[in-house]
């Protein structure tokens, strides 16, 4: 698939800047702020699954929040810069080497050339970001680096041997060496939602087991959505549900009773009844939930004032 | 019109019909309330996906309420014509179904033009209206786990053409080797909204 190209032909120029990857770990993709406008052409929104710790990481080496950066999952990565490069790494914390010498997330950090960066695995949380300054500059593919695992677009997820090409250094430098960020939860999770859109087609009693049961995130989970296992919330009518579409957070409920919370690349539309919508604010944690970890939903008010829980840099 | 909020996130508009949804995709593709960042018309549904830092949803709610009730068809955006071998796993159930002959099938489903109303389920697939109408078909009760590139189906008051290999419901009629989705092809699908098909028959 011509999908693969932009990562895999510049593999073989050896003179090209960049981090050449050593060790990907489980799943390492690359990603930005996705494809908005689509929609139309039934292109997902896509990108970072915890957009927040895309923009820190981003903010902290002095790129545009939006540059591409790899998605890293449970940790495993290892890369080597080519030449001196500044990179951050935010999101779960994983144990962090820079040529065996530790080193802490969320802070600005200098790879001499010829430098071996490793990520562990995280003791919380599930994806961490490893922004490069300048970005990396695979090919976009509809306007966007990243890869949207449902739809099939975007690089392929890195392998051994490929280079991650590194654009050059935007104009901003680096204006703090280190963000104060809360890690992810590591014990239940507590996600903010508004009930529906499709909240009618459930009964009382289901709305009160979503709000009062914890939920299981199941290893079916993926960065299109997260199966959860726990109280089956029971649906009022049978009546099919012309497809209609959705938004990242959904917790949709197919006929199975098992709800999914959609994350990053969900569908665009969906046949099955939303019966509540994580607040967008809460999309990022919900996407730092680990398998077998709980997560409890509790209901907000939809008319809050819209929360302004960005992580911002100090200035 | 109903308006269910999607969290902050999206504001889904319920409408009576397919000709609500593109009248009010219409009035609001061209300039979108502030914050919206995508419009995602369905069979009865409009989604507007929202920027949560940038839209004001009660704002959105009032532009959405407050738009032109005009027209709801779509802008013309030329014809593709598609041809297809109709050989399809299902052309039986759907002789069946409609209570017409395979034959009869074939000379409906070609007969008449047909016209992208939405987009969606996969990159480049289109749902197209406007065909006979004695073709509504149910889904199939059972999806197949792949349904081949090229496949063209049946569901509801829609025909449509898999993009890609992919799990799938619809009943099979056809298959056209027309690639109807390439990604480094400008514009990558075919089949975008307002866009007019006419199905032909190839030999097989």
């Amino acid at each position: 698939m011509n999908r693969t190209e932009p990562v895999t032909r510049r593999t073989h120029r050896r003179h090209e800047p960049g981090l050449d990857v050593v060790e990907p770990g489980p799943l390492a993709t690359i990603q930005d702020l996705g494809r908005p406008g689509l929609a139309e052409i039934g292109v997902g929104t896509s990108g970072a699954a915890d957009r927040g710790s895309l923009r820190l990481a981003n903010r902290l080496v002095g790129n545009d929040e939006g540059a591409a950066a790899v998605e890293v999952t449970l940790g495993g990565l290892v890369v080597r810069a080519r030449e001196a490069l500044t990179v951050a790494v935010t999101g779960a914390p994983c144990p962090i080497t820079v040529n065996g010498r530790g080193a802490a997330p969320n802070t600005v950090l200098r790879l001499p050339a010829g430098a071996q960066l490793c990520l562990g695995r995280p003791d919380r949380g599930l994806r961490s970001y490893l922004a490069v300054r300048g970005g990396i500059a695979v090919e976009p593919v509809l306007g966007s680096r990243s890869t949207d695992v449902l739809a099939g677009l975007g690089p392929d997820p890195l392998t051994s041997g490929t280079l991650l090409p590194v654009g050059p250094a935007p104009a901003e430098f680096p204006t703090v060496e280190t963000a104060p960020v809360a890690p992810p939860g590591a014990g239940e999770i507590s996600l903010a939602v508004v009930t529906g859109p499709r909240d009618d087609w459930f009964t009382e009693q289901a709305l009160a087991t979503l709000l009062g049961e914890p939920y299981e995130v199941t290893p079916d989970s993926n960065r299109i959505g997260m199966r959860l296992s726990g109280p089956v919330p029971a649906r009022r009518t049978d009546t099919e549900l012309p497809s209609e579409g959705m938004v990242a957070g959904s917790v949709q409920v197919p006929p199975s009773g098992r709800p999914t919370l959609f994350l990053a690349d969900h569908p665009s539309t969906g046949g099955y009844p939303v019966i509540a919508v994580v607040v967008s604010s809460d999309v990022d944690a919900a996407a730092q939930a680990r398998p077998g970890q709980r997560i409890r939903f509790h209901r907000t008010d939809p008319d809050r004032p819209r929360s302004a829980r960005r992580r911002r840099l100090p200035h | 019109m109903r308006l269910l909020r999607c969290a902050d996130s999206g504001l889904l508009v319920e409408l009576d019909e397919l000709a609500g949804v593109l009248a009010l995709y219409n009035a609001l593709a061209d300039r979108p309330p502030p914050g919206v960042t995508d419009l995602v018309p369905a069979a009865r549904t409009l989604l507007l996906r929202l920027d949560p830092q940038q839209a004001d949803i009660t704002e959105v709610e009032r532009a959405v309420r407050s738009a032109p009730t005009g027209q709801g068809t779509l802008a013309d955006r030329g014809q593709v014509t598609v041809p297809v071998r109709y050989d399809g796993a299902d052309l039986a159930e759907v002789a069946r179904l409609t209570g017409l002959s395979e034959r009869a099938v074939v000379q409906a489903h070609t007969a008449t033009e047909w016209t992208v109303a939405f987009g969606g389920f996969a990159p480049g697939f289109g749902y197209l209206t406007g065909g006979d109408g004695t073709l509504h078909v149910p889904r199939r009760s059972e999806s197949r786990t792949r349904v081949p590139a090229g496949s063209v189906g049946l569901a509801g008051e829609f025909s449509g053409i898999y993009p890609q290999a992919s799990p799938g419901g619809w009943q099979l009629i056809g298959h056209t080797d027309l690639r109807i989705w390439q990604v480094d092809r400008d514009p990558p699908a075919l089949l975008r909204p307002g866009v007019r098909v006419r199905f032909e028959e190839v030999d097989p």
